[in-house]
């Protein structure tokens, strides 16, 4: 999030082909070849990835994919309703199908990977990956180009979100909500607050833990433990350490499950008494009756962003622009943080909130301090390679 | 065929021609399925098995350079899961086999007037989501469910035992979710017998026991291998369970394959293992059917 490639051409042809060298090279080789990189790609004609065949705008219902717990929720006659969507969908007429399908980036992508691959619709307009899985929508060209015109509040996303590296300018994406990987446990059945990866894995809780099947997330709580600090190069000798401690962790029997978003029903069932989980999901769960606390870590948390994207495949990319546009409205995305307590990516959010709730404005878990911000870190940019290798032996170390 | 001779030469081919013409054309449909929906798609394994990933490392890229050390890698780095899968489907089929065999012997021989109803309840879990009934074993089993907490009452499960995330609610998860596909042949072969022979058999002066063992369990036979083959075979490629049920440490080969294909886009090693997988299983299949000496049954 910190790196500025802040000369990157706007064309999207060249900036994939140079996001496309970043990925390979790693981030801090490509920043002295990125003029270079750029002279070479304006010199190219048309090639495979000027993706220039995207569906008409046939308009109709957007159907938006986003993960457990992340929009407020009000319950009218028994139903569950989305108050913020529902203002949206009075004022534009314009439908709203809200999925809850994301658990996990991998497993999304692995579902919509070939439709998007063949150009299918894929079943949803807005997707809401996390950073680096962004990155890989924005670099393949599964993501369409945002049309400002129909995005007035744009100017409205926080200066530290603005120019990222994976699409300076925000060009294909805008952040849905920031928020923090850190220790959750269930206040009821564990009577103290959970501040280390000692305390997590101590002989109390044996079994009953469970932690992200989010590689970053997990790895990245373990290497700060290690004391590596995950937003710099690292080796993968020290990648390698994290994943040895995680096998012995689970071989030992500290862990019970890895798991995606789904974390929360085994926390609500009791199987899981204190997990490696995201915070917003922690305060929002306490609205439905839950008591849950959260910390981040004191060797250190993480700090991710998930993205609102419109997939390459869409026919729906105005209306799509237009939702995009409602949640960036001070007011709706106040309402929004409100409810699900993440960490809110529009400018004047803070003073709409002191009129919904004034404690909710101070909390540093939506509106972050920087005595908060100096305890998470962003996992680093991988390499292609260091992925496909670094996931391997992620998903190996999980038993599958 | 040596009264057709006496006519003409025409007529004694023709309607042998035709019936043969017919057999095929009937056979169509079915070797066209098979054709598009297991052949072709097996083919298109095999070709992704010995690819290796693009010099760029880009996801889901893969280029084809016939590295068959792939299995060899698979394999390797999976012989713990192999081994469990295997072992946990054996267990399962011999529990499920010890249960359904009573179970479908007195459903066939003395439920008389329930015999129906008996078979509807057998059948009647079918009727909603496998992925549920294993969801609601969670529930039941799980650390704060209702069989733990009578279990610590008692004092039979001891401080901070669980029962899922553990081999033995796998196994019950299995073993329960293929239980009918175990009861359902063996009912059916136990049904068709021959209910005189047995009675010929106590005239012979045969006690219960030898009469079960050389007459009922015999000709049950092809019940007891097509239902340990129905579960056996799911079983061992089952991933829901160890996933549901299970913790890392219990995760079968259905679930690496799984993660392969849907989380590291790793289709090369999946395909591998697929490979790997139904061949073991083939194999074992046929030393079962050869040894059971009932190849003709199944």
């Amino acid at each position: 999030m910190s790196n500025d490639f802040r000369e990157m051409p706007k064309d999207p042809k060249t900036r994939s082909l140079i996001n496309a060298q970043i990925s390979r090279r790693g981030l801090l080789a490509a920043a002295g070849g990125v003029g270079a990189v750029a002279l070479l790609a304006s010199c190219g004609s048309d090639s495979e990835i000027a993706a220039g065949s995207f569906p008409e705008d046939e308009g109709g219902t957007v159907r938006w994919a986003n993960w457990t717990a992340y929009m407020d929720q009000k319950r009218v006659d028994g139903e569950r309703t989305y108050p913020s969507l529902n203002k949206f969908i009075e004022q534009t007429g314009i439908d709203v199908d809200y999925l809850v399908k994301y658990n996990d980036n991998d497993e999304f992508y692995a579902q919509v990977q070939e439709k998007l691959k063949a150009g299918d619709d894929i079943g949803y307009d807005i997707v809401t990956p996390t950073d680096w899985m962004a990155a890989r929508w924005i670099r393949l060209g599964y993501a369409r180009e945002l049309d400002s015109a129909n995005i007035p509040n744009k100017g409205n996303i926080l200066d530290t979100l603005s120019d990222i590296s994976f699409d300076p300018g925000r060009n294909y994406s805008m952040t849905w909500q920031s928020g923090f990987a850190g220790f959750g446990w269930n206040k009821d059945l564990v009577d103290e607050d959970i501040l280390s990866l000692d305390q997590l894995f101590s002989e109390k809780y044996k079994g009953r833990v469970m932690v992200l099947s989010e590689m970053r997330d997990t790895i990245g709580i373990i290497l700060q433990y290690q004391g590596v600090d995950i937003s710099k190069q690292f080796s993968e000798d020290q990648f390698m350490n994290a994943i040895d401690f995680l096998k012995q962790k689970i071989s030992d029997g500290y862990i019970r499950q890895v798991k995606g978003n789904d974390y929360l029903e085994d926390m609500a069932n009791g199987d899981a008494l204190a997990v490696i989980g995201w915070s917003g999901d922690m305060f929002s769960e306490n609205l439905g009756g839950q008591n849950y606390g959260f910390a981040i870590p004191e060797s250190g948390g993480t700090l991710w962003s998930d993205n609102m994207l419109i997939a390459s495949t869409s026919s729906n990319k105005s209306n799509s622009e237009k939702l995009i546009n409602h949640y960036y409205d001070p007011a709706i995305a106040a309402e929004v943080a409100a409810w699900v307590n993440y960490i809110c990516p529009v400018k004047g959010a803070q003073e709409e909130m002191e009129k919904i709730d004034p404690t909710l404005a101070e909390s540093p878990f939506i509106f972050p301090d920087a005595e908060t911000l100096s305890k998470v870190q962003v996992f680093r940019g991988l390499s292609a390679e260091e992925e496909f290798n670094y996931s391997d032996a992620f998903q190996e170390a999980i038993g599958a | 065929m040596a009264i057709a001779r006496v006519g003409s030469s025409e007529k004694v081919y023709s309607p042998n021609k035709r019936s043969k013409r017919n057999a095929y054309l009937l056979l169509a449909p079915g070797l066209l399925w098979l054709l598009l929906f297991f052949v072709f798609p097996l083919l298109n394994l095999a070709e992704t098995s010995t690819k290796t990933p693009s010099p760029t490392f880009e996801t889901g890229e893969f280029v084809q350079s016939f590295r068959f050390a792939n299995f060899i890698d698979a394999f390797l780095a999976n012989q713990a899961q192999f081994y469990r899968s295997f072992t946990y489907a054996l267990a399962a089929t011999i529990i499920a086999l010890a249960i359904a065999y009573p179970l479908a012997y007195s459903i066939a021989f003395r439920s008389g007037a329930w015999k129906n109803f008996l078979l509807i309840l057998v059948i009647a879990p079918f009727f909603t989501s496998f992925l549920l009934r294993t969801l609601a074993w969670k529930q039941i089993l799980g650390a704060e469910g209702p069989v733990v907490f009578i279990l610590k009452f008692l004092g039979i499960l001891p401080d901070g035992a669980t029962i899922t995330a553990t081999a033995f609610s796998v196994i019950l998860g299995l073993t329960y979710n293929f239980l009918p596909f175990m009861t359902l042949p063996i009912y059916a072969s136990l049904d068709r017998l021959d209910y005189r022979l047995i009675e010929a058999s106590g005239d012979l002066y045969a006690n219960g026991a030898t009469t079960f063992r050389k007459v009922t369990l015999p000709l049950s036979m092809p019940g007891v291998v097509a239902g340990t083959l129905l579960t056996f075979i799911p079983a061992s490629g089952d991933y829901i369970n160890a996933q549901l049920l299970g913790s890392p440490d219990n995760f079968m080969i259905g679930n690496v394959i799984n993660s392969r294909f849907f989380r590291v886009v790793d289709y090369p090693t999946a395909a591998a293992l697929s490979f790997t997988l139904m061949t073991t299983i083939l194999i074992l299949v046929i030393i079962y059917i050869r040894r059971s000496g009932t190849d003709e049954l199944v």
